[in-house]
Parts: structure tokens; C-alpha cells; sequence
């Protein structure tokens, strides 16, 4: 076989095939169902009602949505310039650090929050650095470096919590010391659990696609990611490029730990983030890499997630299906991206 | 003409086959016989669907209609183990030998079945073939480390290897200085007297007749003839070939004027087997077409980074207009009014998924269609359309994807994002046009030529960079040759024959000047 | 410093090393032939787990030993065979698709386990290899300890270095799959397939990646724990840029690394270990990762082909 490229799609291959992909994962999660002897339906069913069906579980999938937009942001800049930043977990942990370091006592009330956003920002962004400057200037792979990268992190993670960070009145659970409440994110409305981290991920979500369409970046970011060769013949900083972009991802995906230790939790633990960081490269992907994308996306893997908790307590099947789902939907959709660019021809 | 070769045994036959890629159609109904001893040459224009005919003969595309015959066997089609078995062997324009891997290896490369321990004799064997077609080449040396006319060597003693009876060679010249073309023609020979037949892909006109007994004439992917090399002659094929519909540009001599760019002594450091520059001193004048000869790969990319702003020399100078230059970086080559054709107009010119606005504004996004890092798309597109209509880009609009266009209305694009002098909006005075017209086809070949000319008419200098020695004589107001990274003295026009040009291109007359 | 002298020329601590190494030789063995064939393939991690839970899964559900590194190695190829799919003749990002690989394999492990385990709350233990007793070399004086009491499928692992190398260099398969890692259309052009190679390369590869993986749960800890291999693969996807893509010297890597880690779990013991905090001890395998791949990147022949797609007809 051989793939010979589609001068110009049509707009049913175009949507036609995502939309097949997803359909596809649902027709995964009804065998998964099979397997472990549920009815598929009911489970679908129980998944949905989980994730949407009360006001609760909306909120519920909101929350669990808001570091998913971040990371999946950070994803979704990096991919772009084809820079693989794989270290969002990681840089999600340097966010969560600072939250803590200036938000329990060492800044006084007002600027708190503005400053600690910004220093989360500065740490997850220098984390990135590091591997980016490692692959502009010795060409070492950034995949594998910030992979190794986020298991030193969490024993770094770790280690705070049982040393400088370690709460005197945790009673033994490996947590830090609460943020005072001025550092603390308020709740968007009184009553309601859902924090203003949610609306500043949205928030950042239009301006990451404002950058990428009307900034002269955003054009040297796609350039770069497109063709790195091209972009340097035209005079473009390539690697500048790629350490603006990296400073940006770092950044994004900071907030995402800041914002759940700020807006969520009030303090750092190591169980932070259950794979925030991997399940923004789902995220991203699912939303093509399109910035506004990333917010449907992620409210949709979030649903997935708290809907399986859901389903799982009600007809037992293993709450791993949504891990298993959202695997399949990657893989099934950047296949289906492909093949909205080429056909598979014979010889 | 020897009696009794048309009754030799036919040993390929090619019936009417056709292919199609989307709406192209790369060989209409194409048929060809090649018999036993006999040179057959196919010959064409760029596109005219020479390759694409010899990869279907080869499977390694499936053809819409018709049928390959070698021997008297039906050939499955796609199988280029098939073909190989059949003792059909291939030598491609872009040779297919894996760098890191000794000669031997690449030769013996899948010819023992994969589950067999150990190969039998492929040394001794290789090293008879060597001494019987006088390709002299080293066995255990690494591939990543032969010139270019060595790794031809290996490509055909593959072929050879394998027992191939049909030989088949796509534009093997193009690589080559007119010296090593002669080896060549000497190893063809040596195999069609020992009964192996051959077909010859090129453009070339002196070499088909040099070489081939028939010609077998392609245009547009049909056969719009088929002559004996004996019974015709180089005007009579060149009018097969371009159907007589253009004729390309001759630059007239006219008077120079200033020196706008200078390198004093420029030295690089080589890379792989390219090599550096080796103190290269060059001036290009206003009103000047300054041509560059060579066999490909002997430091005219060097030289075409240094001059495009890419690179900085590791010792030597670059004056622009008599000022010396301390930055140097493509931008800062933009905005002294230098203007860049790049080589490779797929992978250094365009962006494939990017439309043809963005592809317009690649080099001046930053000064002319941005203010404080905002872009005014309104503007590019603009300019997009301005460029779309003033150099006759054939295209649906500025907002296609540069992937969809041909070659040569790509090319019209970056030619004329050139031309608009990028950082500000006057015209260029300083061109590099590095193989301008490869690969494009008559008429896109006859705009870009005649743009150069226009632009030296309007006085601006211009280094042309060319393997092809017609075009650096058609258009040159002076010639330098290039061989090794070093820097032939310049010729005016006219004053050396094809002849001189190839002794610089081997390097011989570099000794000579050297020795005396 | 006289501690660590005694570490170093203690029998215990160079059992420790290959025992330690042997997972790594195997899962880096996996990944070399990938990537000789121009695949790089981050599935590793997933296809690690893959292979520890089928592997210690179908042993307790009373397959022999042996039999569960057979059902680990077919489980590890099919995984492979779903990689290769996507990223040999469809050509899709071997990045995107190896971290899609290395999560779906997790989570079907995860999945499968609570399906079939679902009341228990720590994991059933199985009863693993043992330690094989050689004639006369075992009872050497502390040879016998430090090199001679290793189990099968440690000797297994040495073994299938040697095959690697000895099938890379010496015979006409291993020329095809250097040389597809370096020119498909080199290969091509000699008539052989390009994608069956790749695939092949890939399928076989994630097979020992997935007996690595199996070693964990067969060989060294009798059970299966979610979060056992641990950055495991991705280490191994550094020894072999360390190896320089050579089988001996990624082996030499192998081995130099899993020293460094049995001395840190042997220094944590000591004064240093109340110093330092330990967690600096267990993040020394992935520092020494990046600090092997800072090493070698200037000197390192990486196959021309890795990463490149490779469409036949495409120019």
C-alpha cells in the first residue's frame, strides 16, 4: 500500500472522519462493557448521567476539567512547534510548588495571588528550559528528557513533603502546610464548587489563540513547527522560537498546579495530580491542537473521567475504562487526521 | 548501423502503459521494446514522464494499463523483486545506498534469503565485476565516504551483482563532470558488448547521441517519437522533444557596472563529504549574471549559505558594497538587499501547509506586515495578490496551501517574494538564484530565465548557481567554475569551450594553475 | 569511601547488579532492534507493563514459568503490531503514537487486573524463578554468589543480547534491518520490503520489551504491582542512545547502570543515607539518564532513518 495525498479534502472527510473515530471509542467502551459483563448501553448511559446528570457532577467534571485546559494548552503550543513536551506533569508540580512557597505566609494579602500565578508560571517555564536548550544546542531528545524529568520531580515532590513543605498538624499524611486564605482562588459563585481557576484556563485558552492567529509568534511558532528548514532559510530564530515556545508551555502548564493547589485543594500532596500532565497530550490531540479546541476537549476527557468514577461504583466495571477510552480515542483520531489528508492506494 | 540488431532477441517489452496521479496523466499509453546489446535512450523534457515510466517498469508503482514483458515473461506488477529477479536493475537519479554501510554490504544487501547464515563469495564476485566493467571502487569502504562518481559505481555494480541482463540508468550524468560521463559511456559500452542491454534516461541531446543506437522521444507522457541516433541529428530531437514551442532566453552581453557584494578569502569548514569552501574570492556586479558551474555537491551550498546569510565564513570577509559585514544572518542579508531562489523549493523555500499569504510573508512578516508583534493580515494578503498577479501564479487564490501548486507556479511565488526586496519595498540588488529552473518544465523554465535577465537589465547582480551547463552558458555574463570549494578564476562569456569548463569542473585545471 | 570499597567487592552487591540489569539488557535489547530499523518506540514503558501483568497473570492462573514469558512475549507483539501498524505503512508520528501505545497498554493492564482481580486488595504472589544451581561454578568462593546464582531468565537476557548482536552484524536479515534504519529506498530497491522489516523489527523488539517486563513479576518481585516498572522503559530508551545503537555497548550500559543502582540502595544503608534524603538516591537512575544522554549526544551514530516515515514512490 502507498498514501498518496488528497489535493483537496472534502468537508465530509474532514469532519466526517473525526466524528468516526470518536464513534469508534464508544464502540471500545461497549465491548469493554461486554468483557466485564455489563450491558453496554447501561454503562454508556451510566457514564453520561455521571459526568452531566446533576448539577454536582457538572461541577464535578468542570473542576476535574480546569488543569486539563491547562495542560492540554501547554500541549497544544509545544505539539504546534513540533517541540515534544512531555513534561507537563512535571511542570504542573513546579506550579503547585510555588503556589505554596509565596501562598502560606511569605506574601501579604493583595498581591498574593497575581504574584504567586506569575512565579508558578516563571517555574514551570524554567523546568522546560532545561530539556529545550539540551535539544537546540546538543540535539538530545526532549521527549525522553522531560519523561525523566517528571519522575525527579515527584521525589522532589516528595521530599518536600516530608521535609521543608511537611504539614506539623498533617497527622502523618505526606501533605504541606495549608495556604493562607488570601492565597486561596474564591468560588466563581458563593455556594457553588467551582473556582475562578476555571474561568482563567478559559481565559487563557483565547489568548493562546489569539497569539497563534494574530501574533507575528504565533506565525513563527507554526512555521517552526511546520518546516524548521524553511523557517530558518526566511530568516526566522529558530531556536528562539523554540524557547519562547517552551517558556509558554512551561508556563500554561504551571498554572495548572497552581490553580489546584489555589482554587481546589489549599495544599500540595503528591497524589496533586493523577496524570494531568499525560492526559493533556489526549486533550490536545483530541482538539487537532486548536487552543479552543483544548476547552471542549478537556470538559469531554474530564466527563469521561468523573462519569467513569460514577459508572464504575454503580455497575462495576473497572474505573480504568476511561484510561483505556481515552488511549483508543488518540490513537483512533490521529489515524482519522491522516487519513482526512491521504487516501490508501494500491502500489 | 550493424546488421542483424533488429533481429536480436527482444529482451524488455513495455505495452501501452498508462498512469495516472490525480487529474496528471504521467504516461499515456507508452510502448517501447529494448533488444539484446542495444543502448536505447529515453528522452524528455523535466515532467515529461521518464521517471515515473522506469518506476513502473521496476514496481515501485503499480501501473493503470498495460503490461511489462521481460524475456518473454510477464512481469507482476509493484514487485521490484520481481523485476530484480527477472534481471532488470535499476541506477536511480537519487541513489538509493545506505551511507553508514560498507560497499560490500550495500551490494549484497538482500540478495541471500534473510534466513540464510552467511553469504558465499560476494567479495571475489564483486571484485571480478569491478575489474570486468573497470568500475574501481573499494569493497570495505564506507559508502558515506565515496564521491559521488564512486557511489555511481556502486549503484551499477549492484545491478551487476545481481546478474541484471537489462540496465537501466535515470539522468546518470546529471551528477557527473563531462570526464566521468566519459567512464561511463566506456562501462556501457563494455556491457553491451557483452550482451547486456541498456536504457538511458536524460534531456542531455550530445550525450544520447553519443551514447544511444535508438532515442525514444517523451513528451507529456507520450511517445511523439522514436528514431535511430544514426538518422537524425541534435535539432531534429531537440524539436521532438519541446515540440518546437519555445525556445529559452539568451541573455545579450551588456556593460557592468559597481561591485555590490564581495567575498575576500572566504573559508568554511566542510561537512560530511560536502566540502568547505577553500579561500574563495567572488565579486558580483550590478547589471552582471554571474554564472557558477560544477558537478552538484562541491561547495556551491556552502557558497549559497554564505552569500543567503546562513552561514558566517571562519575566516575571510563578505563587503557589501564596499562596507564589510559583522552580522550576518538571513535577515540581515533581506535588508541589505539581498534576495534568495533557494536550491530546494519543497523543503527551504515554502511551507507545504501553509497558503500562499503566509508563504508570501515569510520573509518580511516581521518588518512590513506586523506592527509591535500584531500581523496585518490584511496587508499580506495584499501583497499575496499582488504578487499572484504580477508573476502570473496560476492558482485558485491566496488562501490555497502552496502544497497544491505545481512546481513552477511555486517557484513564480518565491521568485517573486524575492523580487518585492524583502524588509523594505524596493527591488533587490543583489540576486542568488540557486538552480532557479530545476525540475520545471519548458515554460516555467523560459519566465524564471527571463526574469533573471530582466532583473540584471535593471541592474541588479546575480549569481546563478547551476549543474547545467547549457543554462550557465545561455544566461552567464561571466563564468566561474567550482570544484572541491575552490573557486575557478572568472571567464567572460564565450571564451571557453564545454571542453575547459569540464577539465575545471574535474579539479585537473585547479592542479595545473596550481603547478604552474 | 571505605564503604562503598566494601560494597564494590562484595559478592551480594554484583548479584545485585545483574539481577537488576537483566530487565533493562532485555527491554534495551527491544528498543535497539526498533530503532536500528528507524522506529523509535515509546510504547516501551506500556509494553513493559503489558508484558510483567500477562506474564505473572498467566502464571497464577497456573501456566508454568516458562509459559508465562511465552504469553508476556505474544502479549508485548501484539502491542508492537499495533505501534508498527500505525507508524510503518500509515506513517503517523512514532512520538504521539508511542505515548498512545505506552498508555493504552497501562491502562488494559490496570483494566484487566481489576476485571480479573476485583475483591483483592494487595496482589496474589506466584512462585518465581529460582535461582539456577551450575556445577562447580555455583560453589566458587564468591564468584559462585556474585555471578553464578542468577535465575533462567537472567542468563536468558545475557543470551539474548548475544543474539542481537551476533544477528545485527553477521547475518543478511540483520544487514536489511541496519539498512532500512538507514535508507529505506536503499532497501527497497534491493526488493525487499520496507514495512514488512520495520514491522518485523518492531513486533520482535516489543516482544523482549515485554519479557523484560516480565522479569520484574517472574523474576524479581513474585507479584504485580501497578506502578512497578517505574520510568523503567524511558531509562532504556537512554541506554541505547548510550549504547551508541550497539548491542555490547548497550549492554556495558546496562550493567554500568544497574550498578549505580544497587550501590544507591546499599548507600541509603550507610551515614550518607542519613545525610541525604532518599528520594535523592532514587531520582540517581533518572539523573544518570540525562546526564548519559547529554554524554553521548555529540558522538552518537543515530541511525539516519530514525523518526523518517518512509511512503513507497514518494520522492
Amino acid at each position: 500500500m502507498r498514501l498518496e495525498p488528497i489535493a483537496n479534502p472534502s468537508p465530509v472527510r474532514r469532519l466526517g472522519l473525526p466524528v468516526l473515530a470518536l464513534v469508534a471509542t464508544l464502540g471500545v467502551a461497549m465491548l469493554l462493557a461486554l468483557v466485564a459483563g455489563a450491558n453496554p448501553f447501561a454503562v454508556l448511559g451510566q457514564i453520561a448521567t455521571g459526568a452531566l446528570g446533576s448539577r454536582l457532577a457538572v461541577l464535578e467534571t468542570l473542576n476535574r476539567a480546569t488543569p486539563l485546559i491547562f495542560t492540554g494548552l501547554a500541549v497544544a503550543v509545544a505539539f504546534r512547534a513540533k517541540l515534544w513536551n512531555i513534561g507537563a506533569e512535571a511542570q504542573l508540580y513546579a506550579g503547585a510548588i510555588m503556589a505554596v512557597v509565596l501562598g502560606t505566609g511569605a506574601l501579604g494579602s493583595p498581591w498574593v495571588l497575581p504574584v504567586s500565578a506569575l512565579a508558578a508560571m516563571l517555574g514551570g517555564a524554567a523546568l522546560l528550559l532545561g530539556p529545550v536548550l539540551l535539544k537546540t544546542r546538543l540535539g538530545v531528545d526532549e521527549v525522553v528528557t522531560t519523561l525523566l524529568l517528571n519522575f525527579i520531580m515527584l521525589l522532589f515532590v516528595s521530599y518536600l513533603l516530608e521535609g521543608p513543605m511537611k504539614d506539623p498538624g498533617g497527622m502523618g499524611w505526606p501533605k504541606s502546610t495549608p495556604l493562607i486564605p488570601e492565597a486561596r482562588l474564591p468560588r466563581i459563585v458563593d455556594g457553588l464548587r467551582l473556582h475562578w481557576g476555571f474561568a482563567l484556563a478559559i481565559l487563557a485558552a483565547v489568548v493562546v489563540w489569539v497569539i497563534q492567529t494574530r501574533t507575528t509568534l504565533g506565525f513563527e511558532i507554526r512555521a517552526v513547527g511546520q518546516n524548521p528548514e524553511a523557517a530558518r532559510f526566511a530568516g526566522m530564530p529558530v531556536n528562539v522560537v523554540l524557547v519562547k515556545t517552551a517558556l509558554l508551555s512551561g508556563g500554561l502548564a504551571a498554572l495548572a498546579g497552581w490553580s489546584e493547589v489555589a482554587g481546589l485543594k489549599g495544599h500540595l500532596s503528591s497524589d496533586l495530580s493523577p496524570g494531568f500532565g499525560y492526559t493533556g497530550i489526549i486533550v490536545a490531540m483530541l482538539a487537532l491542537l486548536h487552543p479552543l479546541g483544548v476547552v471542549v476537549t478537556a470538559i469531554f476527557v474530564a466527563g469521561i473521567f468523573v462519569g467513569s468514577d460514577a459508572m464504575s461504583r454503580a455497575a462495576g466495571v473497572p474505573t480504568y475504562i476511561a484510561d483505556m477510552l481515552l488511549a483508543t480515542a488518540l490513537l483512533f483520531m490521529v489515524l482519522a487526521i491522516l487519513l482526512t489528508k491521504v487516501r490508501v492506494v494500491r502500489g | 548501423m550493424t546488421p542483424g540488431r533488429t533481429e536480436a532477441e527482444v529482451v524488455l517489452r513495455l505495452d501501452g502503459i498508462t498512469k495516472r496521479f490525480g487529474a496528471l496523466t504521467a504516461n499515456d499509453a507508452v510502448s517501447l521494446t529494448l533488444r539484446r546489446g542495444e543502448v536505447v535512450a529515453l528522452l524528455g523534457e523535466n515532467g515529461a514522464g521518464k521517471t515515473t515510466l522506469m518506476n513502473i517498469l521496476f514496481g515501485h508503482y503499480v501501473a493503470d494499463a498495460g503490461e511489462v514483458e521481460v524475456f518473454g515473461q510477464p512481469l507482476p506488477p509493484g514487485n521490484p523483486r520481481a523485476a530484480l529477479a527477472s534481471g532488470v536493475g535499476m541506477v536511480h537519479q537519487h541513489f538509493t545506498l545506505a551511507g553508514n554501510l560498507t560497499v560490500l554490504d550495500n551490494i549484497r544487501l538482500g540478495t541471500e534469503g534473510l534466513w540464510s547464515r552467511s553469504y558465499g563469495g560476494a567479495r571475489e564476485k564483486v571484485e571480478r565485476l569491478s575489474r570486468d566493467f573497470g568500475l574501481a571502487v573499494h569493497p570495505d569502504a564506507k559508502v558515506g565516504r565515496l564521491s559521488v562518481g564512486e557511489r555511481q559505481r556502486v549503484e551499477i555494480l549492484k545491478a551487476l551483482y545481481r546478474d541484471a541482463r537489462v540496465l537501466i540508468l535515470d539522468e546518470p550524468t546529471a551528477v557527473l563532470t563531462p570526464q566521468e560521463s566519459e567512464a561511463l559511456f566506456a562501462t556501457l559500452r563494455k556491457a553491451t558488448a557483452l550482451g547486456l542491454s541498456v536504457i538511458f534516461i536524460s534531456h542531455k541531446l550530445h550525450e544520447v547521441m553519443a551514447i544511444a543506437d535508438r532515442c525514444v522521444v517523451l513528451r507529456h507522457g507520450r511517445v511523439v517519437g522514436e528514431v535511430d541516433t544514426h538518422a537524425t541529428d541534435k535539432g531534429a530531437l531537440a524539436a521532438l522533444m519541446v515540440g518546437g514551442e519555445l525556445s529559452l532566453p539568451r541573455a545579450e552581453a551588456r556593460e557592468p557596472g559597481a561591485v555590490l557584494l564581495r567575498l575576500e578569502g572566504v573559508s568554511t569548514p566542510g561537512r560530511g563529504a560536502a566540502p568547505g569552501l577553500q579561500a574563495v574570492t567572488l565579486e558580483l556586479r550590478a547589471g552582471q549574471i554571474t554564472g557558477l558551474a560544477g558537478v552538484s555537491g562541491n561547495g556551491q551550498a556552502a557558497l549559497a549559505e554564505i552569500v543567503g546569510g546562513l552561514a558566517l565564513p571562519a575566516s575571510g570577509r563578505i563587503l557589501v558594497k564596499d562596507t564589510p559585514v559583522t552580522r550576518w544572518t538571513p535577515g540581515e542579508a533581506l535588508a541589505r538587499g539581498v534576495a534568495r531562489i533557494p536550491e530546494d523549493r519543497h523543503h527551504q523555500g515554502s511551507i507545504a501547509d501553509f497558503d500562499l499569504t503566509e508563504n508570501a510573508v515569510l520573509e518580511a512578516y516581521r518588518t512590513r506586515f506586523s506592527q509591535r508583534g500584531w500581523m496585518n493580515w490584511r496587508a499580506a494578503r495584499g501583497f499575496a495578490e499582488e504578487i499572484i498577479s504580477r508573476y502570473d501564479v496560476r492558482c485558485p487564490g491566496p488562501s490555497t496551501r502552496i502544497r497544491l501548486l505545481s512546481g513552477g507556479n511555486m517557484q513564480k511565488l518565491i521568485l517573486g517574494r524575492a523580487m518585492a526586496g524583502g524588509p523594505k519595498a524596493v527591488g533587490p540588488t543583489i540576486i542568488l538564484a540557486n538552480q532557479p529552473v530545476r525540475g520545471l518544465d519548458v515554460g516555467a523554465i523560459a519566465y524564471v530565465q527571463g526574469q533573471l535577465i530582466a532583473a540584471r537589465d535593471r541592474g541588479a547582480a546575480v549569481l546563478l548557481i547551476s549543474e547545467d551547463l547549457d543554462e550557465i552558458m545561455g544566461l552567464s555574463d561571466v563564468i566561474h567554475v567550482m570544484s572541491e570549494g575552490r573557486l575557478s578564476p572568472a571567464f567572460a562569456r564565450g571564451t571557453m569551450a564545454a571542453r575547459d569548463l569540464g577539465l575545471w569542473m574535474a579539479g585537473q585545471k585547479f592542479e595545473d594553475a596550481h603547478a604552474a | 569511601m571505605s564503604e562503598i570499597i566494601d560494597i564494590l567487592l562484595s559478592a551480594s552487591f554484583w548479584a545485585a547488579v545483574i539481577r537488576i540489569a537483566s530487565p533493562l539488557i532485555l527491554a534495551t535489547m527491544g528498543e535497539l532492534i526498533c530503532e536500528r530499523a528507524g522506529v523509535l518506540n515509546l510504547g516501551i514503558e506500556g509494553i513493559m507493563v503489558i508484558g510483567a501483568f500477562t506474564g505473572w497473570m498467566a502464571v497464577y492462573q497456573g501456566m508454568p514459568l516458562w509459559g508465562g514469558v511465552a504469553v508476556a512475549m505474544a502479549a508485548g507483539m501484539l502491542f508492537g503490531l499495533l505501534h508498527s501498524t500505525l507508524t510503518v505503512p500509515f506513517g503517523l508520528s512514532q512520538h504521539v503514537v508511542g505515548l498512545g501505545v505506552t498508555l493504552f497498554a497501562t491502562a488494559s493492564a490496570s483494566f484487566a487486573y481489576r476485571l480479573m482481580l476485583p475483591e483483592v486488595t494487595s496482589p496474589p504472589k506466584i512462585d518465581p524463578f529460582r535461582p539456577l544451581d551450575i556445577p562447580i561454578l555455583s560453589d566458587l568462593p564468591w564468584l559462585g554468589e556474585a555471578l553464578f546464582s542468577q535465575t533462567a531468565l537472567t542468563w536468558a537476557a545475557f543470551a539474548v543480547a548475544g543474539i542481537v548482536a551476533l544477528m545485527l552484524y553477521r547475518t543478511p536479515l540483520g544487514l536489511a534491518v541496519r539498512a532500512v534504519g538507514e535508507n529505506p529506498a536503499a532497501v527497497e530497491a534491493q526488493g525487499l520490503s520496507v514495512t514488512g522489516l520495520r514491522m518485523g523489527a518492531v513486533i520482535v523488539g516489543s516482544g523482549l520489551m515485554a519479557v523484560g517486563g516480565a522479569f520484574l513479576t517472574l523474576s524479581a518481585f513474585s507479584s504485580f504491582f501497578f506502578e512497578m516498572v517505574n520510568g523503567r522503559g524511558w531509562i532504556c530508551v537512554a541506554l541505547v542512545v548510550f549504547g551508541a545503537w550497539k548491542p555490547g555497548k548497550a549492554l556495558l550500559g546496562a550493567i554500568l547502570f544497574a550498578a549505580f543502582d544497587a550501590l544507591q540502595i546499599r548507600l541509603q544503608q550507610t551515614e550518607l543515607g542519613v545525610v541525604l534524603p532518599y528520594q535523592l538516591f532514587l531520582a540517581l537512575p533518572f539523573i544518570l539518564s540525562i546526564l548519559a544522554l547529554i554524554l553521548m549526544s555529540r558522538r552518537a551514530e543515530v541511525p539516519a532513518a530514525l523518526m523518517v516515515p518512509y511512503n513507497k514512490g514518494e520522492r
